[in-house]
């Protein structure tokens, strides 16, 4: 099984890798929630896991700015136009889990994180404190 | 220079806007540069492109996504296109123009300079950071100003300023709107309209000032501009965008001698021609009849006659309507014929306000109330398509004309595309009418894009799409051609057809059915349309567990976690109670629960009790404890059985005639966990008094002396349907039968979320049909529906007692996976005794 990452490798540089989770933690084609502690503070993402797809991980916010609830884990994944996305689970817009862009209204974004294995772990890079 | 050439004329059209360019367009088409040789002057460097969409500038489109047209175009059919190149006087005895660069001859000439956006003489207007929304070049300008900047101000609230309003904000600044009449879109709106229109613009953060003149612009303290108003009051700001309407530009025209209006603006006659006919205007700058149309579907009409003009063709500019339908900072804003009734001595008004949701709408009919000559719309513009219909086609309205703008239960009243006459004008923006859509599909378009292409239909302003879609829909089906039905990008097939795939193959998982039978455009991961769908058709079949690994990725957040998510992020949890009958231990029990997750309680309109407020995290202690006091998930989260309503019946009731208690527990035990296209809800009543309902419900059934009339399809909620007798006086055993038929004839045949009611109304055949189906067996598989019912309930099993026996379904019901914190976003203020969201 390959390990992927979401953001190009120049940004690796002043990250630090962190462990969030174990794999099985995760749901086939579905969604979990989990806290990291950024430079901002603690923040909730959402991690979702694509078994067998080009890239298997994505961290997204958990946070769903059109229904202020942390609930984007919730959502159904989905492919639209050929990029994976996630529905909120409370008003329906799409985002892409790449750049986490609402394609109903582009003007909003979710932050996302790159995300990848190592081995058993689930790996996520925050920029350093 | 001075060129001029014996076989053709030449050809001179003086501006590239979106007006003069559609006039090369149609020169084109009408074979026009076989007669002339055409130059096009313009003074933007740019090639014409959509003003129209001018602010989508803003949200990243570039000037190349904005052009008219491709940039080898004009050189393609030996069009001369100087961009960069005003034109600063026409030299009329000569036949020539000027420009910087040369001196050009022409036969004929075409004034297309559109207008510019008016700047009220105020002292101050000309200083840096003060501008207008135009061109390109202005939104560049604003931009950068903007970099600088906090705080911006419009002066004008009409559409164009309400435009840039929101284009300001988008670029983060805190804005404003100064208006000097009394309220916003004074053209459009009446003081009602108006005033709702600004509630909702302040409620998006923008400040609204009217009756406010701008007396001067000076030096600010706090930011770059003071704005001084006629009553000393000031407002301060860095940036000011000036939208106090639009002038033509005449100046040429005025230079020259040719006639001019008052106001401005350059006289044209039906034929586009100025006073000299060697000389046409068309667009902003044209003055016909004494209006000037800021509108470019007028302005496309125009330039449709100027050419016929040019090439001796049969077609007259008779005005134009300027009925417009916008969304102006996310609100909707319609105004169609005399809006404000003005205009129509004995006209009569229809007004609906809505200041809940936000609403306003006003029709102006004639005095015998039959024809509509305006109307006006703020917050939702649904209603516009069928209003603009009576108005254009001056169709007689309906004996209650208030019910074209009244709020109903099927959201606005729609004019169905076969009622619309051929002369009926679809888009206005390029005038075709519902016969040149017609004429086009018996031409050979097969589809909406073909359509649009051959008749420019809806590529104008875009507002007439909903309109057009569903006439070529109509009239392709009319002529029997197939439009798609597709359920989603991810499945050729619509539910009815992937129901029948699933039953037909055994196919019992979603991965198998979009590996075989899902389109392969797609990455195979499906969406949130087709996803919860299949997983529908997947339960009605083989009623598996829905936390099944294979199916959970399935699933509505809903059923994923059984129970309702609610705004903040909460779930809400229904027990069920079958037939509305509780013993007061299970009553205690629900109590206990309640009180020790601090949940919310309501009783619902189902009979039973409703439980809000749960964490994920808590959902299964808070089920264990459920199971422990007997009672069973209530699948008020999924399309699904809901609940069998009772009145209390013969046990009790001195006028019962069956124990309807004892039937509605036998119904819900039956179906309960049966998954349906949409929610299923039952009632049985003692009596004819019909004290549960039995008539709103999808399956409604009332005791007779001699056993129980069975009722279908019936629907409250938001279009209510009263239920249809079905059979009268049926036996246990018979009713029983026929609802196991009908269920599984529904969910066999109905769309994807459609009610009995709606799918009942969309069956051909109707009632009669239904009874042939279910009651004479006319397809012959009443025995195998009944058996299929048969299995669902075999296989029935309560998914909250299953998931508490599975750790590993269990650990989906974390709120994180890392850590035990509770959501901090989720508060709670307390009220009358109870706990909700804050
Ligand atoms: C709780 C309850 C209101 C109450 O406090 O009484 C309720 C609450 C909701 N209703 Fe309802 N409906 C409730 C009885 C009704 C009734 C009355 C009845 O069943 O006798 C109706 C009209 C009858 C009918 O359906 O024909 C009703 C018509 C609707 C509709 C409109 C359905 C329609 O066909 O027009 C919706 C929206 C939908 O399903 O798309 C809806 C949707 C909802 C949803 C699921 C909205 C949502 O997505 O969040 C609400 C969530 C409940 C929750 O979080 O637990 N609810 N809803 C009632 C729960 C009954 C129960 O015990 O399960
Ligand atoms: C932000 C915005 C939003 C709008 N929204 C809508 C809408 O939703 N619906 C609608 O119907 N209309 C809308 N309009 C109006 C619509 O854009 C105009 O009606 C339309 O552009 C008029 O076309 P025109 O060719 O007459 O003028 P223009 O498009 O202004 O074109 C005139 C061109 O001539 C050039 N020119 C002028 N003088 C000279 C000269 N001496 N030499 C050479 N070139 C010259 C100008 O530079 C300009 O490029 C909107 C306008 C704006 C600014
Ligand atoms: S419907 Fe008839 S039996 Fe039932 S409670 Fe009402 S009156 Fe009594
Ligand atoms: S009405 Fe403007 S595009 Fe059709």
């Amino acid at each position: 099984m390959s390990t992927a990452t979401v953001l190009k490798t120049e940004t690796e540089a002043d990250v630090s890798w962190q462990t969030l989770c174990i794999k099985s933690d995760l749901v086939a084609f579905s969604g979990v929630a989990a806290w990291i502690e950024t430079a901002e503070g603690p923040a909730q993402v959402a991690l979702f896991y694509l078994p067998g797809h080009e890239t298997e991980l994505y961290a997204v916010d958990h946070h769903d700015p059109f229904a202020n609830a942390n609930v984007i884990a919730r959502g159904i994944v989905g492919d639209l136009k050929g990029q994976p996305v996630v529905a909120s689970p409370i008003y329906k817009q799409h985002f892409r889990l790449k750049d986490g862009v609402c394609l109903e209204d582009e003007s909003v974004q979710l932050r996302t994180w790159p995300v990848r294995f190592e081995g058993d772990q689930v790996m996520i890079a925050i920029e350093a404190l | 220079m001075n060129i001029s050439h014996s076989d053709k004329q030449q050809l001179i059209v003086i501006g590239n806007g979106m007006v003069g360019h559609h006039l090369v367009e149609q020169l084109v088409e009408r074979g026009a540069t076989e007669a002339y040789r055409i130059i096009v002057f313009g003074e933007e460097r740019h090639l014409a492109y959509d003003r129209v969409h001018l602010s989508e500038y803003f949200a990243g489109r570039d000037a190349e996504s904005l052009a008219l047209c491709a940039s080898d175009y004009y050189a393609e059919h030996g069009i001369e296109l100087r961009l960069s190149e005003a034109v600063t006087g026409i030299d009329r005895d000569n036949g020539e123009v000027v420009t910087d660069k040369g001196r050009y001859a022409y036969d004929r000439l075409v004034l297309a300079t559109g207008s510019y956006p008016f700047v009220p003489p105020i002292p101050g207007n000309d200083r840096p950071n003060c501008l207008v929304y135009r061109t390109l070049e202005d939104l560049d300008a604003i931009r950068a100003a903007a970099e600088k900047a906090t705080t911006g101000v419009v002066v004008g609230g009409g559409l164009l300023g309400l435009e840039a309003a929101n284009a300001l904000r988008g670029l983060n600044l805190d804005t404003a709107v100064v208006e000097f009449a009394p309220r916003l879109m004074p053209m459009q709106v009446d003081s009602e309209g108006g005033e709702l229109l600004r509630e909702k613009i302040e409620s998006l953060g923008v400040q609204v000032l009217t009756e406010r003149a701008t007396q001067r612009i000076e030096d600010g303290g706090a930011s770059f501009h003071r704005m001084v108003f006629q009553d000393d009051k000031v407002l301060e700001t860095d940036l000011i965008v000036f939208s106090a309407g639009i002038r033509p530009r005449d100046e040429l025209a005025r230079e020259c001698g040719l006639e001019m209006g008052e106001r401005g603006g350059v006289v044209i006659d039906d034929h586009c021609l100025t006073s000299d006919p060697a000389i046409l205007a068309v667009g902003e700058v044209a003055l016909w009849n004494n209006s000037i149309f800021g509108l470019v579907g007028p302005g496309y009409q125009m330039a449709k006659a100027a050419a016929y003009t040019l090439t001796q063709g049969e077609l007259t500019f008779r005005g134009a309507d300027m009925s417009t339908k916008l969304k102006l900072l996310g609100v909707d804003v319609g105004s169609i014929g005399d809006a404000h009734g003005d205009r129509s001595p004995g006209a009569r008004m229809f007004r609906y306000l809505d200041q809940i949701k936000q609403e306003y709408r006003k029709l102006v009919v004639s005095s015998d109330g039959k024809k509509l000559l305006g109307a006006m719309l703020v917050g939702d513009n649904s209603y516009y398509d069928t209003l603009m219909q009576y108005y254009s086609n001056g169709l007689e309205l309906p004996e209650d004309p208030a019910s074209l703008i009244l709020p109903s239960t099927e959201g606005a009243p729609a004019l169905g595309a076969d009622a619309l006459p051929e002369t009926a004008t679809i888009c206005s923006c390029h005038n075709v009418t519902k016969g040149d859509v017609c004429a086009s599909i018996d031409a050979g378009c097969t589809d909406l894009g073909a359509v649009k292409l051959e008749t420019k239909a809806s590529t104008g302003c875009g507002g007439c799409a909903a309109l057009l879609k569903s006439v070529v829909d109509h009239e392709l089906e009319s002529r029997g051609v197939e439009v798609d039905k597709s359920i989603c990008e991810h499945f050729a097939y619509t539910r009815q057809e992937l129901y029948g795939i699933v039953r037909v193959e055994g196919i019992k998982t979603f991965s198998e059915l979009i590996e075989k039978h899902g389109s392969s455009q797609t990455q195979g991961l499906g969406c949130d349309i087709c996803k919860p769908a299949v997983a529908s058709i997947l339960a009605s079949c083989f009623n598996e567990p829905i936390t099944d690994a294979s199916h959970i990725p399935l699933q509505d957040t809903n059923d994923t976690f059984m129970a309702n998510m609610q705004k903040n992020g909460t779930y809400s949890v229904v027990p069920r109670v079958p037939g509305g009958e509780i013993t007061p231990d299970k009553l205690i029990a629900l109590g206990e629960v309640a009180k020790k997750y601090q949940l919310y309680t309501k009783i619902t309109g189902g009979q039973r009790v409703d439980l809000f407020g749960a964490q994920l995290h808590d959902l299964p202690d808070i089920w264990q404890e459920l199971i422990d006091a007997g009672f069973e998930t209530g699948h008020a989260y999924g399309k699904a059985t809901r609940t069998v309503k009772s009145c209390v019946g013969s046990t009790w009731c001195r006028y019962g005639v069956q124990d309807s208690v004892g039937m509605a527990l036998h119904i819900e035990n039956r179906y309960k966990g049966l998954r349906s296209p949409h929610k299923l809800k039952f009632a049985v009543s003692g009596c004819t008094r019909e004290c549960a309902e039995a008539q709103s419900k999808d399956v409604g059934v009332i005791a007779t002396e001699n056993g129980w009339n069975l009722y279908v399809c019936g629907n409250g909620g938001m279009r209510p349907r009263h239920a249809e007798l079905f059979a009268t006086d049926l036996d246990d055993e018979t009713l029983i039968k026929y609802i196991d038929r009908f269920l599984m004839f529904y969910i066999r045949t109905a769309d994807r979320l459609q009610r009995t009611s709606v799918w009942r109304e969309n069956l051909d055949g109707g009632l009669d049909y239904l009874k042939d189906v279910i009651i004479h067996d006319s397809l012959g598989i009443g025995e195998e529906l009944e058996s299929q019912m048969q299995e669902v309930v075999d296989r029935y099993e309560c998914e909250w007692a299953n998931a508490l026996k599975d750790p590993a379904k269990l650990k989906r019901f974390r709120s994180y996976v890392n850590d035990d914190r509770p959501d901090p976003n989720i508060i709670v203020t307390e009220e009358r005794g109870q706990l909700r969201p804050a």
